[in-house]
Parts: C-alpha cells; structure tokens; sequence
C-alpha cells in the first residue's frame, strides 16, 4: 500500500492563529468560549460561541478579503500556513499534479443571510456579484485552490461535521490512485450567525450554560448539555512518504488509514451504540494494517451532547478497546463543524508528535454510562504517554462517519 | 469637474479593487492596466451610482473600458 505522510499544517481556530499557538493554549488548558453579547442573542436561549482567537482582517489583505466569505478567508489563511510549512511549493511540484480537498459543514452562511438582508432592504439590483462564488459550499477548496495554484483537481466534500475528515479521506484515495502529487486538505467553518444558532437551538443540541461559558463545553461529563458552535479552519498537505523523503520534506506523520461508513438509521441522532462509528474505526484500523492494541490515544469527536457522546464512548470501546487514552479537544475549541476532524486530525498529529495527550477539559464528574466509566479519558491536565499510532473520529449529521488512522513519522 | 469625478473614481476603485488612486488615471484600461475583473465592474457601477447619482445600465458597462470612458459617462450623464 502506498505510503502517505503528512508534511504541512495550518490552522486559524478559538484558541490561535496558527498551530503553535492553537497547541500551546490547549495543552495549557485554555477555552475558547465566550458568551455573545450581541444584542440579537439576547432572547436566545444558547447565548455561547468559540470565536476566532485571530480576525481574518489581521491575516489576509482588505482587498482579498472582500471577496471572500469569512469561510473561504479562514480556508485560506490554514491552508497557505500549511502550504508554507510544508515547503512543496519552493521544492518545484507541478500545478497539475497538486489537488485540493477542503470541506465545510455549512459553507457560505454569512453571505447568503448577509446578502438576503441586501435583497430586503434594497432590492435585487444591490446584491453583490460575488453572492454566489462567497455562498457556494465549494467556496472554501475553490478559494484554497486558487491561492495554492492547484491544477490537479479541486476537490468539497460536504459530510456536515465529518466534512473535514472526509477531506483527509479523500486526500488520502487521490494519492493511492496517483492522481496527484500533493494534496492540500482540510476543513473550514465561519457561521456565526443567528440564523444557524437558532437552528442548532431549536434542535437542543446547544449548550445553554451561559453564565459559565468557559464550562459549558464538557464531553462525556454527568452535566454537559450541548455543543458550543465554534469557527475556524485547518489544513494539512499530504504526500507520498518517497517523493516527501525525496525532496528532503520535514515529515509530521503518516496517514495510515482512513475509514468511513454510514449508520443508516437516523438523519440526525446517531446509532445509540455507535455501531456505525465502530464500524468506521475497525475499518481504518484495517486500512492502516494495524490491529486494535497498537492504538494509544483517540481523539474524540465528543461534542458534548448527552446522546452523542456515550454512542462514541461504546464505539471507541467496543472497536478500540479501554487502554487508549481518549481526549475531547472540543471542550476547549467549540465545535468548528466542517472544520473539526481537519483541527483534530492535527491535534492528533501533534500529539503523537510530543507524546502527550491533552486533557478533556471540564470533565469533572463522568457519566455514569458503562462505556465512559470504562474508557481512559484523559482530564485535568495532559498526559505524557508512549503511543506510535492514534485514531481520530469525526461524525456528522446525515450519519456520516469517519474515522482516521495516524501513526509516527 | 473632471478631477473630481476622476478623484471619487480613484476612491471607488481603491475601496473595491485595492488600486492605489495615483494609478486611476484616464489612459488606464480596468481590465488590461487595473486588474479590475467583470464582477468587480458591477460593483464599480453600483457604487458609482451611490456616489454620483449615475446608473449605468448593463449594456453601457461593456463599452466602459477606461477610466476615462467612466469619467465621461458620468460626465454625461449628471
């Protein structure tokens, strides 16, 4: 089987405007949740977002900017940070052999409510002539493309909060079929909004735990209520293992494996025993060769919402088993949607890297679900630990699952 | 009077196409010398219309090829 390293990432996200800073804020334990002081969301009942710890404004220029939605602005602040660092472009890959993959959950949210205000206030002739190419959910890898100069395809997967995963997947099948050279991949999300907040709202499936904002985000925890809606991207370039040695390239990690399935049984709660997302990890753990004691550290989805988080903790149970140690980065991130798996697949990486895992934060008192008592769920402060191999799971709406398999350099 | 549709131009395009006003010149083509694309024209000819009370109807905008074809229509049409 071909072998796939990931040589560059990128990320702008709640707690950083790079990947060193997101790191070191997590592993220090810092939330990225605030509460929204807005006058709109004044009679909403979840009042919490993670926003970006940096504006867009600040990383890429006005002029560039105005034509982007916040979406594609954040898509392409990570992936030119991951393009950057992975030094493909100095190193003289040709365009048409450098594809994109890059996912989003919602796309466009901001400039198709933003625009529809325009149409109501002042008519069809003063809406922006770049309201489609901003909305458009392939906007983000359209916007990533273009910045990059790839030629080899670009390529949106739209798997709600499994889109960023999905793009790694992907990346993945194009460079075993040899359908590209390199791939950037990833994952972004920008919706902050009312609309979406009050859609998340209205389904339950949001924290309302606003007087205690950096609280409120609390996977596997006796009390969480709900998901906090974050925003941000993340990006990570992928190559063949011999032409990264080849060129010289800093190596990150492996990619070994990758695995997806569908649960087939509800368009928005998940399988109540994860058996889809088993499923999902069995069979990238297949994919990458590896069987189940060989994985150390799970990065869960983990949203903190009641249901979804003990479905994932059988799931991990079941085809991982309870020796891993498993964290939920998302206590401290938000949930960035179409960018989470893209953010955790890198914070997967980093930790393999440094050989710790960080702490699920605000895990004071674990459910008393058999599966979460059972598993190892890092809290408190990260652990040093000793692993070559770590799993990341992403789930989204529409019963999409995929689950990702990175092994050490 | 041309000056100051010439500098409100220059404004408008720095506002929406980032061109520095020095370079907003009348010999100066949006497409060739500007890097002005057709979508940005449309919002050149909406915010035109915003600040010199001059609508510039769709098959106008085709013929408008340089600063100075902008300066006259709207000179014209004041």
């Amino acid at each position: 089987m071909t072998d796939v390293v990931v040589t560059g990432l990128g990320a702008t996200t709640p707690l950083g405007g790079d990947v060193a800073s997101t790191w070191d804020a997590l592993l220090a334990g810092r939330s990225g949740v605030s509460r929204i002081t807005d006058d709109w969301a004044s009679e909403f009942p979840a009042k919490l977002v993670a926003r970006l710890a940096q504006e867009p404004a600040e990383q890429i220029d006005r002029v560039r900017a105005r034509r982007l939605d916040r979406s594609q602005q954040v898509a392409v602040i990570a992936a030119e940070q991951a393009w950057r660092e992975s030094g493909a472009a100095d190193a003289g890959v040709a365009p048409e052999r450098v594809a994109v993959v890059f996912g989003t959950g919602i796309g466009g949210a901001l400039t198709l409510l933003g625009q529809d205000d325009v149409l109501e206030a002042k008519g069809p002739k003063r809406v922006s002539p770049f309201t489609i190419p901003m909305l458009m959910p392939n906007g983000p890898a359209a916007a990533v493309g273009l910045a990059v100069g790839a030629r080899g395809g670009v390529h949106a997967p739209v798997s709600a909060c499994a889109s960023g995963a999905e793009a790694i997947r992907w990346g993945l099948d194009l460079l075993r079929f040899d359908r590209a050279d390199v791939v950037l991949v990833g994952g972004a999300e920008a919706c902050v909004h009312p609309l979406p907040m009050a859609g998340f709202a209205a389904m339950r499936a949001m924290s309302t735990r606003n007087d205690e904002p950096e609280r409120a985000s609390r996977p596997f925890d006796k009390a969480r209520d709900g998901f906090v809606l974050g925003e941000g991207a993340a990006a990570l370039v992928l190559e063949r293992a011999d032409s990264a040695r080849a060129r010289g390239a800093q190596v990150h990690a492996r990619l070994a494996g990758a695995g997806a399935t569908a649960d087939g049984y509800d368009l928005v709660a998940p399988h109540p025993e994860g058996e889809g997302a088993g499923r999902a990890i069995s069979a990238a753990l297949r994919d990458a060769g590896l069987s189940a004691t060989e994985v150390g550290h799970v990065n869960a989805h983990a949203t903190s919402t009641p249901v979804g988080d003990t479905a994932e903790a059988a799931a991990i149970r079941d085809s991982v088993g309870e020796h891993v140690l498993v964290t939920a980065t998302k206590s401290q991130t938000g949930h960035l949607l179409g960018a989470a798996g893209a953010l955790e697949s890198v914070f997967t990486i980093l930790a393999l890297r440094d050989q710790v895992v960080p702490a699920t934060a605000n895990l004071d008192d674990p459910d008393d679900d058999a599966a979460v008592q059972a598993l190892d769920i890092v809290r408190r402060e990260p652990r040093k630990a000793s692993f070559t191999a770590a799993v990341n799971d992403s789930f989204g709406f529409g019963g999409h699952n995929i689950a990702l398999v990175f092994t050490s350099a | 009077m041309s000056e100051d549709i010439q500098a409100g131009l220059a404004e408008i395009l720095e506002e929406v196409a980032g061109v520095a006003p020095a370079d907003a010149t009348p010999e100066k083509s949006f497409t060739e010398d500007l890097d002005v694309d057709s979508l940005s024209m449309v919002e050149i000819a909406t915010a035109v219309e915003d600040k010199f009370g001059v609508a510039i109807p769709d098959d106008e905008l085709g013929n408008i090829k340089t600063v100075g074809d902008a300066i006259s229509f709207i000179q014209k049409n004041q």
